[in-house]
């Protein structure tokens, strides 16, 4: 299969490039050795295949991020397993001079090159015209494709040129420079110097502007807007607002819907099947392991559905810039705004976004406070608390009063990554100086098909190796909460049929007799051995049960008390919500009380609750001293947090 | 005032104001500026500021380009000449 490198500058629509080639043929995967992501998918055109790459967008080989080194490495050796047959090389036709100066460095590596001049609709709106035979005449081997990836125009044109027999260049393009090691610094500045003199020649003899572009030199007018002192902020805090809003507001409908089916077709099981080990381990444990994952589907969606839009529209380039002054005393960048963003909807893309932030010290710091960011695995763990204890009502006359919480559950968790920020940068020591070069691209109407693909992608991720977690969790907790230490569990029945004898209930007898056998299960010793440590936060020994379940992954929180609680009670067909709504302690009060809720929030806010996450920290500081750190700090804020609280509303 | 005897930065021009690039300080970012457009001669159109005045937004060959005050101190500049 012959392999094809898609690279280009970056916002030159290469995304959408890949995306028009490969459509949902793509994979992600790991480029050898390093810990960025690969981008790969593969076409099939006229019997031949294709395996098409997407490199990290850059603006010269030189990398300034782990994540641009990829880039380097791969095209500049040639028994590298990613080494390309072919590259296409994506340039803004309406931006051509930068996109010259990569595409003239590609050259000069003796790449076979197309060179896929994108966005030709803004160009000819620009007024500028592309002189294809001069362009020849100076590269004879590389082949020009024009395309609007957006539109999705051209991608028979750019498979027709995979088709053409292309030779490596012969010769150079700037003959007195050769290509410079990575960290001569001297030797790659010689280098632009000279590049950009040839690259601005060659830029007159290939564009011709027919008429002056007035609009490019005057500050367009939602700019006016979006970096305004107030406006800005002001917008900025609104949309964040929304789209909690709107999550919250909307995304429960088809969640209630996945819900209610996964919990009719476990009864269905259950009633179906021969009564035994397998039926139990299905219909309890398999089953509601993979509608707990399932569950968050939409909200995943929604989050990344909003994110890619502020991406694509160029709007996040935006939150940067206006960002970057506040987040610099935090001992952050404006940079860091996107990974923490994202961390909004889970910290594991967040943490690995961090690989475009150069700057070591603000890229640690990043990665240290971004899973206290309120990922979407709290909000399952958020909505079930919220609708326990807090009541459905308006406040203000707009506001719902849970959706409120909600807001400041995200807040607190925000507001302490940030204060954390602060001490972290005076505590850890400063290595090389951070800098923020960074384009702000044209406003643009996003593409649905990027964003789509991107929802997707994130899916997957999520579903895939997040789920495979998840689902391993639930049969696990299933099987410590129907088994225990020998007898113990018979024993603890043949003790309570005893005493309920009196009874006439039968069911309450059933009841008592499955609360007792999970009591003396191996996880009811488990939460009954953290019992005491956890008591001053107001919690009991079921909540200790899911508290060290769901150190695994918080949405295991959820379904954790759902197997708890339906391990101990037939009627599975009843909500959990109800079922808790009627837990009692031993004095008559209610377990789930507003102090126990509430601390069990903060609790959630705080806690590192998320092998997947520390797995990440680690591959990413390449060392176990920062997942632990994280882990230590996280679970002090925790401990803490949840005390005060439920003291304060106790 | 003979405005090109002054060293003049990038990052003390007002937005609105047009200028030529003269050189870039010897520094650790000066490859990425080049490699980034800002190269002796070009010419740069201070666009807008973020709030608190920093980072600046400059128009380089029709690109917006955002660096922080002090990547734009890197960068001596030159008044354009009124038209």
């Amino acid at each position: 299969m012959m392999k094809i490198a898609l690279a280009g500058n970056p916002n030159t629509g290469k995304s959408s490039v890949f995306n028009m080639l490969t459509g949902l043929r793509q994979h992600i995967g790991n480029f050898p050795g390093v810990t960025v992501d690969k981008r790969s998918g593969t076409v099939s055109f006229e019997g031949d295949e294709y395996e098409i790459t997407d490199l990290p967008g850059t603006y010269s080989i030189y990398p300034r991020s782990e994540e641009e080194k990829v880039v380097y490495d791969i095209l500049t050796n040639k028994v590298h397993p990613d080494y390309p047959d072919l590259t296409l090389v994506v340039a803004d036709e309406s931006n051509l001079e930068r996109n010259l100066f990569l595409f003239t460095q590609l050259y000069d590596l003796g790449l076979p090159l197309v060179l896929v001049l994108n966005m030709t609709d803004v160009a000819s709106r620009k007024g500028l015209r592309f002189d294809v035979d001069a362009f020849n005449k100076k590269f004879p081997e590389v082949p020009v494709v024009q395309t609007n990836a957006k539109a999705r125009l051209g991608k028979e044109r750019i498979l027709n040129s995979l088709k053409l027999d292309l030779n490596a260049p012969k010769n150079l393009f700037l003959p007195e420079v050769s290509l410079c090691a990575i960290d001569d610094k001297q030797c790659q500045e010689v280098e632009a110097e000279k590049r950009y003199q040839r690259v601005k020649e060659l830029y007159t003899e290939l564009v011709s502007e027919s008429k002056i572009d007035s609009e490019r030199f005057t500050v367009s007018p939602i700019d006016r807007i979006l970096v305004h002192p107030v406006w800005g902020y002001l917008i900025f805090a609104s949309v964040l607002l929304i789209i909690f809003q709107f999550i919250f507001s909307f995304a429960s409908y088809p969640m209630d819907w996945i819900d209610g089916k996964f919990a009719s077709f476990s009864a269905l099981l259950q009633e179906n099947l021969p009564s035994g080990l397998f039926t139990d381990l299905l219909s309890q444990g398999i089953v509601p392991g993979i509608g707990g994952v399932l569950v968050f589907v939409p909200q995943i969606a929604l989050l990344f559905f909003f994110i890619s839009i502020l991406e694509e529209s160029g709007y996040l380039a935006r939150v940067v810039f206006i960002m970057d002054r506040i987040m610099r005393p935090l001992g952050l960048n404006g940079k860091s705004v996107v990974p923490l963003l994202s961390s909004v909807a889970c910290a594991i893309p967040g943490i690995l976004s961090t690989r475009t932030i150069s700057d070591q010290k603000e890229r640690l710091i990043t990665i240290l406070i971004a899973p206290l960011m309120s990922c979407s695995a709290r909000i399952p763990v958020y909505t079930l608390l919220i609708t326990l204890v807090i009541p459905d009502r308006t406040v203000g006359g707009v506001f719902n009063l849970q959706g409120l919480v909600l807001f400041a559950l995200y807040s607190l968790g925000m507001v302490t990554a940030l204060l954390l920020a602060f001490v972290l940068k005076n505590v850890l020591r400063r290595g090389e100086r951070g800098f923020l070069l960074l384009e702000l691209p044209p406003y643009k109407t996003p593409s649905w098909k990027n964003v789509g693909l991107t929802v997707w992608e994130k899916l997957k991720i999520f579903t895939l190796d997040a789920g495979k977690i998840i689902l391993a969790i639930s049969v696990i907790l299933w099987a410590l909460a129907s088994y225990g230490p020998s007898g113990s569990m018979d024993e603890a029945e043949l003790k309570v049929r005893k005493e309920s004898k009196t009874l006439s209930d039968s069911k309450e007898t059933e009841q008592r007799v499955a609360s007792a056998r999970l009591e003396n299960s191996f996880i009811g010793w488990m939460g009954k051995g953290i019992e005491p440590v956890i008591s001053p936060l107001g919690y009991d020994w079921k909540l200790g049960i899911s508290l060290i379940t769901s150190f695994a992954a918080r949405e295991v929180f959820v379904g954790s008390l759902a197997t708890i609680y339906a391990a101990q009670s037939d009627d599975s067909n009843l909500r959990l919500i109800e079922r808790l709504r009627r837990e009692k302690r031993s004095d008559g009060t209610p377990v789930y009380s507003l102090a126990s809720g509430l601390s069990l929030m903060v609790f959630y806010v705080y806690a590192m609750q998320c092998m997947a996450t520390l797995a990440v920290v680690k591959r990413e500081t390449r060392s176990w001293k920062w997942p632990i750190v994280q882990i230590g700090i996280m679970g002090i804020l925790a401990y803490v947090g949840a005390f005060i609280v439920y003291q304060i509303f106790r | 005032m003979d405005h090109s005897s002054v060293d003049q930065r990038l990052s003390a021009i007002k937005p609105g104001n047009a200028v030529y690039v003269k050189d870039v300080v010897q520094s650790e970012l000066k490859t990425k500026l080049m490699e980034m457009g800002i190269v002796k001669g070009q010419p740069l159109l201070v666009m807008f500021r973020a709030p608190f005045g920093d980072p600046i937004a400059v128009n380089v060959n029709g690109y917006l380009l955002s660096l922080r005050l002090e990547e734009a101190a890197l960068v001596k500049v030159e008044i354009a000449p009124v038209e």
